[in-house]
């Protein structure tokens, strides 16, 4: 690694540094727009490899710092294994639900007028801009062991599932907002015209040009939900082999010292995140290709 | 051609993002040095646990009323005790720290910030005391009293993690080490903490301040607390009693001067200055039991006459490995079983 540095930094002696500006002052057609792309090109290269690329080799080299048996003795310790299958089959569900719900909430934005439309088209970015913890507070008070609407589901799964759901909210919605947005109402009335019924029109013309949008959103709310701490860690109860998720289960490793333990379950999350991205990202290639 | 281009663009982009962020560090850094701090002396960073908070925020503009502390500024930083032993150790400079438990001034000591004798005075290095209490609801409904009751059928008793919350190592020990004093052996000893964890502990939060959220929230009969928060929820208006257990453990929580700080004189007048009566009293009233003797006898805590220390049971670093090893404890073993299906 060390080696890998030093060469970047001689090499960046040689390079004059003058080219970057001249690139941008000269909007020359045959040359500069591809130097300006280039250079936009180069820094968000630059860019990704500071704030992620780099953090996340980090991860990974910190859960191999035992070598790989270690590693798997980590990952594969009961209480880890346990807190993972939690986490996964809670952000799948939250994933399935959000598929559903966030379509419907993204139709009734796009394709039906009420009042108050721009109030809820605004509310639903909220959980977002909400600190997690104040979101785990909030929802404790509301389904919480004294909740005002006599819903208690604090210290369960279901509380858990219920905390994703709050911060996974925005993902599809947003994702299949635009698009619905921009689907082209003459195919759905030429199918109508055409003797489809409603329903058929949805399942053969709508949902395949939503489906990209869906399962982007989808893959984006399973990213966040496996690593979700904040919201959780109030309202689940953390028990181990019950409510534990792996991220409280990683905080637990860094408290108690067990770094390797901390990274090594992270690293198992990122292997997951990532290929549920790959997944969708096939899916969705299909699925585009399927509506060409 | 393109291809060279974009290269020599990406690694000048990539060595202006290095270089900046490092010149302006710089910049910034001398700047610093130069300037100094609005008061003439400088400014003291205090590190600390969460809990003192308020004691602090009286403590130190008293402290700046003094000879030693004229002229300085302070910046408090507070959040749980481990969080604030591993932040100084990753080289948030601090001039005192004030934690929770000993272990993470021992944290410090290993990595060199805190000298090997910090805790040469008169008090071992500990600012102020505590004992582990039940805290209950108002009225004491299920009638606790003792930490057989806490086995009772439906009693629900909320504790933090000791994994998580260095603090919730004082309720285990106390626990272990009240059936140790009742004379049983220790092998009982942890079969009572396996009973208390598996079959009485419904929700584990990670600090002691979130299970105190939790109990308030109506979770749980009875609360393994300190009597400083007891007492200090009590005074904030909510509604609970505690009551102070026959065998209990006795909560010492220790404060040390940093041995890179600019300032060592100062750090060490401000920590000489908790000793003082006036500092002791505070601390007194936000419901610490004061370590000054002649302090603690104004002030009318309830002695219990089971109460150990964490000497008595081997010492933090024998404690430590024997129940809180996060590869092979005694406690983890407990955690492991939650995962068995049992009969009973």
């Amino acid at each position: 690694m060390r080696r890998a540095s030093s060469s970047t930094s001689r090499t960046s002696w040689e390079c004059p540094l003058t080219t970057s500006p001249e690139a941008v002052e000269l909007p020359a057609r045959t040359g500069g727009s591809r130097r300006a792309g280039g250079l936009v090109l180069g820094l968000s290269t630059a860019y990704l490899t500071l704030i992620v690329l780099i953090p996340i080799a980090a991860v990974v080299a910190a859960s191999f710092e035992g070598g790989l048996a270690a590693f798997w003795d980590e990952v594969t310790a009961p209480a880890a294994v346990a807190a993972l299958k939690l986490t996964f089959v809670a952000s799948l569900l939250v994933v399935l639900v959000n598929g559903v719900t966030g379509t419907l909430i993204a139709w009734v934005l796009v394709r039906d007028d009420f009042r108050g439309k721009s109030v809820v088209n605004a509310v639903i970015d909220l959980p977002f801009a909400l600190p997690t913890i104040v979101a785990g507070l909030t929802l404790l008070a509301v389904y919480g062991p004294q909740s005002p609407l006599r819903v208690n589901v604090a210290y369960s799964r279901a509380a858990i599932v219920v905390a994703l759901l709050f911060v996974t909210l925005p993902f599809v919605v947003r994702a299949v907002q635009p698009v619905l947005l921009e689907l082209d109402r003459e195919m759905e009335e030429a199918a109508a015209s055409l003797g489809s019924r409603p329903v058929t029109t949805f399942r053969r013309i709508i949902l395949p040009n939503l489906m990209p949008a869906i399962l982007s959103g989808a893959a984006l709310s399973f990213g966040k939900a496996v690593g979700e701490f904040g919201s959780i860690v109030l309202i689940s109860g953390n028990i181990p082999f019950d409510t534990e998720v792996a991220s409280v289960y990683i905080f637990k490793g860094i408290e108690g010292d067990d770094r390797a333990a901390a990274a090594a379950v992270s690293v198992v999350l990122l292997v997951l995140s990532f290929a549920v991205l790959a997944i969708a990202d096939v899916l969705e290639r299909r699925s585009r290709r399927h509506d060409a | 051609m393109t291809r060279t281009h974009i290269r020599i663009a990406q690694l000048c982009a990539f060595a202006a993002l290095v270089l900046v962020p490092a010149l302006v560090a710089a910049g910034c850094g001398g700047d610093d040095d130069a300037s100094g701090a609005p008061g003439e002396g400088g400014t003291l960073s205090l590190v600390a646990y969460s809990t003192p908070r308020e004691a602090y925020e009286e403590i130190i503009p008293a402290f700046q009323e003094t000879d030693g502390g004229q002229g300085y500024d302070f910046d408090q930083s507070y959040a749980s005790s481990g969080e604030q032993s591993r932040a100084v150790e990753a080289g948030l400079a601090a001039d005192v720290v004030a934690f929770s438990l000993e272990p993470d001034i021992t944290r410090l000591i290993d990595a060199g910030l805190v000298d090997a004798d910090w805790n040469q005075n008169e008090y071992n290095g500990m600012v102020t005391d505590s004992v582990v209490v039940f805290a209950v609801r108002p009225g004491n409904p299920k009638g606790i009293q003792t930490w057989d009751d806490l086995l009772q059928e439906g009693v629900e008793v909320i504790t933090p993690n000791p994994f998580t919350s260095g603090g919730a190592q004082w309720n285990i020990m106390a626990a272990y080490g009240a059936q140790i004093e009742q004379g049983k052996s220790d092998e009982e000893a942890i079969d009572y903490l396996r009973d208390l964890f598996l079959n009485h502990v419904p929700v584990q939060d990670k600090s002691a301040r979130e299970s105190l959220q939790t109990f308030a929230g109506g979770k749980g009969d009875v609360l393994l607390a300190y009597e400083n928060e007891a007492i200090f929820a009590q005074q904030a208006g909510q509604e609970l009693d505690y009551v102070v257990p026959e065998e209990t453990i006795l909560i010492e929580n220790p404060v040390a001067v940093v041995n890179t700080s600019e300032h060592p004189e100062t750090a060490q007048a401000f920590v000489d200055y908790l000793y003082t009566p006036e500092a002791q009293t505070v601390f007194a009233e936000k419901g610490y039991r004061p370590v000054v003797p002649e302090v603690l006898s104004q002030f009318d805590y309830p002695e219990p006459p089971g109460r150990f220390t964490i000497a008595d049971l081997g010492g933090w670093p024998d404690v430590r490995t024997r129940f809180f090893d996060r590869e092979e404890s005694v406690f983890l073993d407990i955690e492991n079983e939650l995962g068995v299906p049992t009969d009973d």
